[in-house]
């Protein structure tokens, strides 16, 4: 159905695809796996006629497919879910599928065909809602019901599981089946492992822009895809040496109304932390995890005697002064959050670890030294960039986080608190930040671990708590929880029931 | 001292058009996404060309088109600026302003002192130009809320890096957003000096397109709220000359004074309100007055 021959692009100081050739038949969910950079999107980006080649051809259905733009593209037949969702947060959901539309119906008609396509495939929608008010699952069925609306014959998805709970993931993989069923091509893009061997019937495998390897995913083991991928072995995470000491951080009766319209409040959240513990907490986004990591580190103070260090209470101090005790965080967005983009590292490196290490003496920069303690960053977690006084936002995001979670790590904390900590890294990057958390936490620190990513948590974390709504659930020892408890636990299963008569 | 409403309200609907006409064109550059704080600029310029163009054809009509075209043709280098050279639309805004206001007081020596030629009146004894602008109100709701085209333009506003992705020109529509504010602005002004106060002077828009400006983000972004804005600055613009005239022992400065005030009191109520009733919050398009770069 879908051929690319001999694919070619170049940016400049970059070859992001290089002599790509593969090909999709109908019917078949065709995975496209490599690392982040590995030329995946700029790939799809070809096909969707967002990016134009510089060499090479495409054919879809025989005929020849250079679209000029992605309305020619989607006249062709190609539609695209992306990864970050391309939908209007202030429209309603009818009108951002008429945003993806060439000729829409009017206004009562298209809401009609909506209510139509989301029965006959299971995904609930009620078209006069808006974006704004929508979970994530529930954003990317408005994505996925605006390809549908078009008929295509080729579906692009753009590492669509990265938001979704477990439950939603295994419904989104049930819609994608029943659409491949009835004829429709699936170009799915991802890196993660489990779920393409469970539900791909084809792998493509790229690296550093170029096809390594097109296999039956079903036929390896996830090393093997891993190894296929990042090509080498990946070393196997040591999760040894660590002995749950005394408690570090305690956390009690942790209430904060809502900071901003959009924003959650927290609901009593109660937890407590070991000394060498890595504690997990899950949930869907939007559940409370900023407010949760601002509440940690004194971004947003909270009731006396809510949050205790070592007994010491630590509740009305600002970030500042927490440093100076020894509670560190690393908020989730790195570009404009965690670290100021203009900024250089060295500056960056000053703004969190001015007062630990020592870098302002008297109320003046001490330049070399912040310059010292970034290198030591630089260095000891393998950050690739020219030096410390290169710009913040001239890194790539794996680069960046390594940058802002060893910047935490290297200043040893007594308790270090990350929310996100490997969001849109890459496997190799996304590895070493977690090595890093353990290594800290067997040097005996406490680390609190917020992520989406379970497989993350169930990686790292001793225990593991849910975030739901605000109201953080008891902790359950991770050893030996499966996937489904844990989605029940995230209170994932809005809007389940009509998928699941 | 009798102030008849129905009088009173007739000249509001006077004195609220050239800030009318601002604000609409405004909102519909805001709701694209750009922020263009070049109105002031652009109106005073829509004054000159519009006074001398109906000077001299003797045609205030071909006027008031003349300062359409005059004011959209003064927002393109803002245009060119901020889409195609990615500079920033505070600076270039604020420097279309200053350009405007230079450019106009050059070039408007010939004209000082000469009057502009009559104008037929339509119903109501009111300028045909204030009923275009209330004409404009339904019409500009009805585009961007009912249209496919207002559609387009509020999704670029809301994430033109979700409207490139489906494939639409994010530097086209606004350019042409950018154009028909430059418009709108221009007839606002040229109805100042041509219908208001009939002869050009250096600086005569005095700060309106300020007023303009404010009135778009105190009206939520919706057309309806424009209207009771700039009518509400026009009714005490109006009042407040009624009040000089009537000769009362207020002095003038604080008279004159008043519709800024007023209108500045209100939108920070305004604002404080939304701010504290936590509701929906702004209805600011998401991406307004952020640079669009698109990698191809």
């Amino acid at each position: 159905m879908f051929r690319a021959q001999g694919i070619g692009k170049s940016y400049p100081g970059v070859r992001a695809n290089d002599d790509v050739s593969f090909w999709v038949a109908p019917g078949e969910i065709h995975a496209l796996l490599g690392e982040n950079g590995a030329g995946k999107s700029t790939l799809v980006k070809m096909i969707y006629g967002l990016v134009r080649p510089d060499d090479g051809q495409m054919t879809l259905n025989g005929q020849p497919h250079q679209p000029a733009d992605p309305r020619a593209a989607r006249a062709a037949g190609v539609a695209m879910v992306f990864q970050h969702f391309s939908l209007f947060d202030a429209l309603t959901v009818a009108e951002n599928i008429a945003l993806g539309m060439e000729n829409p119906p009017p206004r009562r008609e298209l809401s009609a065909r909506i209510a139509q396509v989301s029965r006959d495939f299971g995904l609930p929608l009620n078209p006069a809602r808006r974006i704004v008010t929508l979970s994530a699952g529930e954003r990317q069925r408005v994505e996925i019901i605006r390809c549908l609306l078009q008929n295509p014959r080729l579906l692009i998805m753009d590492e669509p599981t990265s938001v979704l709970t477990p439950q939603e993931a295994e419904l989104l993989f049930a819609t994608l089946r029943t659409l491949a069923d009835r004829g429709t091509a699936i170009l799915y893009i991802s890196h993660k492992l489990d779920e393409i061997r469970t539900h791909c019937d084809r792998a493509t495998i790229l690296r550093h822009g170029r096809v390594v390897d097109s296999c039956d995913p079903r036929a390896h083991s996830a090393r093997d895809l891993a190894a296929m991928m990042v090509g080498g072995a990946m070393r196997p995470i040591d999760r040894s040496g660590r002995r749950a000491g005394e408690v570090l951080l305690q956390v009690g009766a942790l209430s904060q109304p809502a900071p901003s319209a959009e924003g959650t409040a927290l609901k009593s959240v109660a937890l407590t932390l070991r000394a060498g513990e890595i504690l997990g907490i899950g949930g869907v986004a939007g559940n409370g995890q900023d407010e949760l990591l601002a509440a940690l580190s004194g971004e947003a103070r909270s009731a006396p005697g809510t949050i205790l260090l070592g007994g010491a209470d630590l509740s009305r101090l600002g970030p500042e002064a927490r440093r100076r005790a020894g509670l560190l965080a690393a908020p989730e967005d790195r570009l404009g959050h965690a670290a100021v983009p203009d900024f250089s590292l060295a500056e960056n490196a000053l703004l969190t670890a001015g007062a630990r290490k020592g870098l302002v003496r008297k109320g003046l920069i001490d330049r070399p030294a912040a310059r010292a303690f970034a290198e030591s960053v630089i260095r000891a977690f393998d950050v690739r960039t020219p030096g410390p006084g290169t710009a913040a936002r001239a890194l790539s995001g794996g680069n960046l986080q390594k940058f802002v979670i060893g910047r935490e790590v290297i200043q040893a904390p007594r308790v270090l608190a990350v929310n996100q900590p490997t969001w849109g890294v890459d496997a190799g990057a996304a590895a070493a930040v977690r090595q890093s958390l353990l290594d800290l936490a067997r040097s005996g620190a406490g680390v609190i671990v917020i992520s989406q990513d379970l497989d993350e948590l169930l990686e790292l974390s001793d225990r593991f708590c849910a975030l739901n709504e605000g109201r953080l659930s008891d902790p359950v020892p991770t050893e030996g929880l499966t996937l489904d408890r844990i989605g029940l636990m995230l209170g994932g299963a809005h809007g389940m029931e009509v998928a699941h008569p | 001292m009798i102030i008849d409403p129905i009088a009173l309200f007739l000249l509001l609907l006077s004195a609220s058009t050239p800030i009318l006409f601002a604000a609409l064109g405004e909102l519909v550059v805001e709701r694209a996404g750009v922020l263009n704080l070049g109105v002031e600029g652009m109106m005073i310029t829509g004054a000159l060309a519009g006074f001398a163009a109906a000077y001299h054809t003797g045609n205030p009509w071909l006027g008031f088109a003349a300062a359409a075209l005059a004011g959209a043709l003064i927002a393109m280098p803002f245009a060119v600026l901020t889409q195609f050279l990615l500079s920033n639309q505070v600076a270039s805004g604020l420097a279309l302003t200053l350009f405007g206001l230079g450019m106009a007081a050059l070039f408007g020596k010939p004209v000082e002192g000469v009057k502009a030629p009559a104008m037929a009146s339509g119903p109501l004894d009111l300028n045909w130009i204030v009923w275009l602008g209330l004409g404009m109100v339904p019409a500009i709701w009805w585009f961007l809320n009912r249209s496919r085209a207002g559609l387009i333009l509020r999704g670029m506003g809301e994430n033109h890096d979700a409207a490139h992705a489906l494939g639409y020109d994010v530097r086209r529509v606004r350019i042409a957003a950018i154009a028909f504010g430059g418009a709108m602005a221009g007839i606002g002004g040229a109805f100042i000096s041509i219908a208001t106060v009939l002869q050009w002077t250096e600086g005569m828009t005095a700060g309106a397109g300020w007023i303009a400006l404010a009135i778009v983000v105190f009206s939520n972004w919706t057309a309806p709220g424009v209207m009771a804005g700039a009518w509400l600055f026009g009714g005490v613009t109006v009042l407040q000359l009624r009040l000089q005239a009537a000769g009362v022992r207020v002095p003038v400065q604080l008279l004159s004074m008043a519709p800024y005030l007023a209108t500045i009191l209100v939108l920070v109520a305004i604002s404080a309100r939304q701010k504290f009733s936590r509701r929906a919050g702004s209805a600011a398009p998401g991406s307004l007055g952020q640079t669009f770069h698109a990698l191809r």
